[in-house]
């Protein structure tokens, strides 16, 4: 059997993979992409730690981060499709938006 | 065997997970991460998590990128996909991943049967992992559950009047 | 097999349950609206709608706490302390909203809808026992106000104001989720009551996952009420969002994360105070001297109001880090004081401001204090009340909070903040000089003032509990410190 602190670093791992596409990416998408993927490390975790604590309350969790990120994308999308529309460049870069 | 899964699809979660961030192409990030998340979803098996799993499968990879991807298409119609044609590079990435993608979910029904095999009990130790989340889904997380009613419906508004039609 | 849900109480969702329906008659309404002159009456249902959910939380105060939902709400001093503090700052934003919304051909259905669900998200975060329901609670209000925040028609800078807030909000959202889950690993709970005996019985408190969990935690709450270094998001956003929903934002978003904050952290983490409470003081000193400091030089009044929300987000966190029954009451206080003062403050930038955008810069505001007295007036008692200048309720709310740091020992950080209000003083009042002493430069036209019922009522509840609560404060402190007092 797999060790659940396996699952946890991996969780970690992809978490990780997720903040650093937001820091170094400027599409507009590929930004909100990185953040489904932060999403679902953390859904990993869950998973992995409701395993480990022999109860299923962690999985009810992850199902309610999967409904938030349904209603996240819909919303998000339509938000730089709306952007989109008003600026009229193609190329989502020149949104520029994330400067930290 | 469990130990040999992990590392598979954790290595494939990992590797594509690099590759979605790194690729400069939306689409190709975007193929990059249904990749992640379909292994993502065996691993759920893994863990004992049949219906998180399929609800994985199903909204993630399914609804969620689709969407993803139908926008991007949509944002890119006009330059990029025109002028040079949807790459050939695109079309191949596309069938490699469906086809990475098919043998993935075929080994891992393959794998849930040997798992099945070699440990038949449940790992929560209740008879049927999508039952036991349907009895606590409209139990203990009846009001969670009815909240995101609310949720979805405030999403549906939002998203109808920001990309909806205006005259 | 039948799954038995058990007894379901609504009463103690009542509050909600009574917004919802209210939203859900505005969109059904919405159907049947034909003409511009017929909008009001949706803002008037949404009106109602708080009214009767006010009527409903009020009748909460005072009772003995009642769980329901499996532990996963509860009805107390606390929640209806909150609740009431949400109403007011929704049913304010309505009112101020009624005139913005048609001068600014805003989809007004949609408008009402969204507000009156991110209120509905509000109280739901104050209600909630269980982190999975403070979670569900501030994304309804964040996907809500993601939108609200691009509404602003053919405006290029709302809709960018709308991405970036969604995708920082996205983001901090993944942090917060990841807390979560730590603590869920680390306690075996999520909810709020068995953490906070967990916690309690633990020998040691120094697990990794348990404070890699907490910092996680803080991190997203800090986003959500602007704490450096989280805060960048905060000038662009309120700048291009619509005026009446910049206001809602600053006090009543605040407001709710402070609620969560207060929930979660002096609550269930108490355990964990020292930790936290170091960090919060850092967060606090940084927050408090960026946002003064920033302030200083805007010349956009919806900027330089963000970076004053900045500014006492970072006085309120004192108070959280002072702790107490006298902290945690100031915290109550003074967020009570801020969502009046503040909403007032917008209500006079939503007069002055005019069809796409213009008039929010300060040098609009030149000489529209000798032009139109009272708005003048209004407008000074605001900056004032901001500023912490007595008799008014800012400097009541700033007393508080400053003594209660003393009390508890954290003098250094009194001394900070008391130079930081200082500062603070020159922004405030260079807006009212801004109006009474200076004259329009010449050649720029008149800037006209947009006036409407509902926003001079918004104007007069703002001024009157402005006032009243500086000078009479006894009472709202008395209510402030009965709701916190599970926490003692």
């Amino acid at each position: 059997m797999v060790g659940t602190t396996q699952y946890l670093v991996l969780g970690a791992v992809l978490f990780c993979i997720g903040v650093a596409g937001v820091f170094i990416r400027r599409n507009a998408i590929v930004v909100f992409m990185c953040i489904e993927l932060m999403l679902s490390a953390v859904s990993l975790t869950f998973i992995a730690l409701s395993r480990s604590q022999g109860s299923i309350d962690g999985q009810i969790f992850v199902f309610f981060i999967m409904t938030v990120a349904a209603a996240e994308a819909a919303v998000g999308l339509a938000i730089i499709l709306s952007l989109y529309r008003r600026r009229q460049t193609i190329n989502v870069d020149e949104f520029d938006l994330l400067k930290w | 065997m469990e130990q040999q899964l992990f590392w598979l699809w954790g290595g494939i979660a990992v590797i594509s997970a690099v590759m979605m961030i790194l690729k400069r192409n939306p689409v190709h990030s975007a193929l990059c991460l249904v990749v992640v998340f379909v292994s993502l979803a065996l691993l759920y098996v893994l863990l004992g998590a049949e219906f998180l799993a399929a609800v994985q499968v199903i909204v993630y990879a399914g609804a969620i990128m689709v969407l993803f991807l139908f926008v991007i298409m949509l944002l890119n119609l006009e330059t990029e996909v025109r002028s040079q044609g949807l790459s050939r590079v695109a079309f191949k990435a596309c069938s490699l991943a469906g086809t990475g993608l098919l043998l993935l979910l075929l080994l891992g029904g393959g794998a849930v049967k040997a798992l099945r095999a070699m440990a038949p009990e449940q790992v929560s130790g209740v008879p049927g992992n999508t039952q036991a989340v349907a009895e606590l889904l409209f139990t203990k997380y009846l009001l969670p559950f009815e909240v995101t009613s609310i949720l979805l419906l405030a999403a549906i508004v939002g998203a109808l009047v920001l990309a909806g039609k205006r005259d | 097999m039948g799954i038995e849900t058990g007894t379901v109480m609504l009463s103690i969702i009542g509050p909600e349950v009574v917004l919802v329906l209210a939203a859900l008659g505005i969109m059904m309404t919405d159907l049947f609206v034909k003409s511009d002159s017929e909008q009001p009456f949706l803002m008037w249902i949404g009106f109602v709608g708080m009214l009767g959910a006010l009527a409903v939380s009020a009748s909460f105060w005072g009772k003995e706490a009642a769980y329901g939902f499996y532990g996963m709400v509860v009805a107390d001093n606390f929640s209806a302390f909150f609740t009431t503090l949400f109403l007011i700052a929704g049913g304010l934003t309505l009112l101020m909203s009624s005139g913005y919304v048609r001068a600014q051909g805003i989809a007004a259905g949609e408008y009402y809808t969204l507000t009156l669900f991110a209120t509905t998200g509000m109280v739901l975060m104050a209600q909630s026992t269980d982190l999975i329901m403070l979670f569900l609670g501030l994304e309804v209000l964040s996907v809500s106000l993601y939108v609200l925040a691009g509404m602003a028609q053919d405006s290029t800078r709302s809709a960018e104001s709308s991405l970036k807030y969604f995708m920082l909000g996205a983001f901090s959202t993944g942090f917060l989720l990841y807390g979560i889950a730590l603590l869920y690993g680390a306690c075996g709970s999520t909810r709020l009551a068995d953490i906070g005996s967990v916690l309690a019985q633990k020998q040691i408190l120094r697990e990794p996952m348990l404070l890699a969990g907490m910092g996680l935690l803080l991190t997203g709450f800090g986003f959500k009420i602007a704490m450096a270094p989280f805060h960048r998001w905060a000038p662009d956003v309120y700048e291009g969002a619509p005026t009446p929903i910049t206001g809602f934002m600053s006090v009543g978003v605040k407001a709710a994360a402070f609620a969560a904050l207060l929930r979660v952290f002096a609550g269930s983490l108490a355990a964990l105070s020292p930790h936290w409470k170091e960090l919060l003081w850092i967060g606090s000193v940084l927050t408090m001297t960026i946002g003064n400091v920033a302030a200083l030089r805007q010349t956009n009044i919806k900027r330089m109001l963000a970076y004053s929300s900045i500014a006492h987000a970072g006085y309120i966190l004192i108070g959280v880090v002072a702790g107490g029954s006298a902290g945690t009451g100031a915290v109550l206080y003074y967020l009570l004081v801020y969502t009046l003062m503040n909403i007032g403050a917008f209500a006079v930038v939503i007069t002055i401001e005019q069809k796409g955008e213009k008039n929010l810069n300060l040098s609009a505001y030149a000489g529209i204090g000798s032009r139109h007295l009272a708005l003048g007036a209004a407008m000074a008692v605001f900056m004032f009340s901001l500023a912490g200048i007595p008799p008014f309720s800012g400097f009541m709310g700033k007393f508080y909070i400053f003594s209660a740091a003393v009390k508890e020992g954290y003098i250094g950080l009194t001394i900070i903040a008391v130079l930081n209000s200082l500062v603070s003083v020159y922004y405030y009042l260079r807006v009212t000089v801004m109006m009474f002493m200076q004259e329009p430069e010449s050649g720029a036209e008149e800037a006209a003032v947009f006036f409407h019922p509902a926003l001079a009522g918004v104007l007069l509840i703002a001024i009157f509990f402005t006032v009243q609560m500086g000078l009479f404060p006894s009472s709202y402190l008395q209510f402030a410190q009965d709701s916190i007092k599970m926490f003692l």
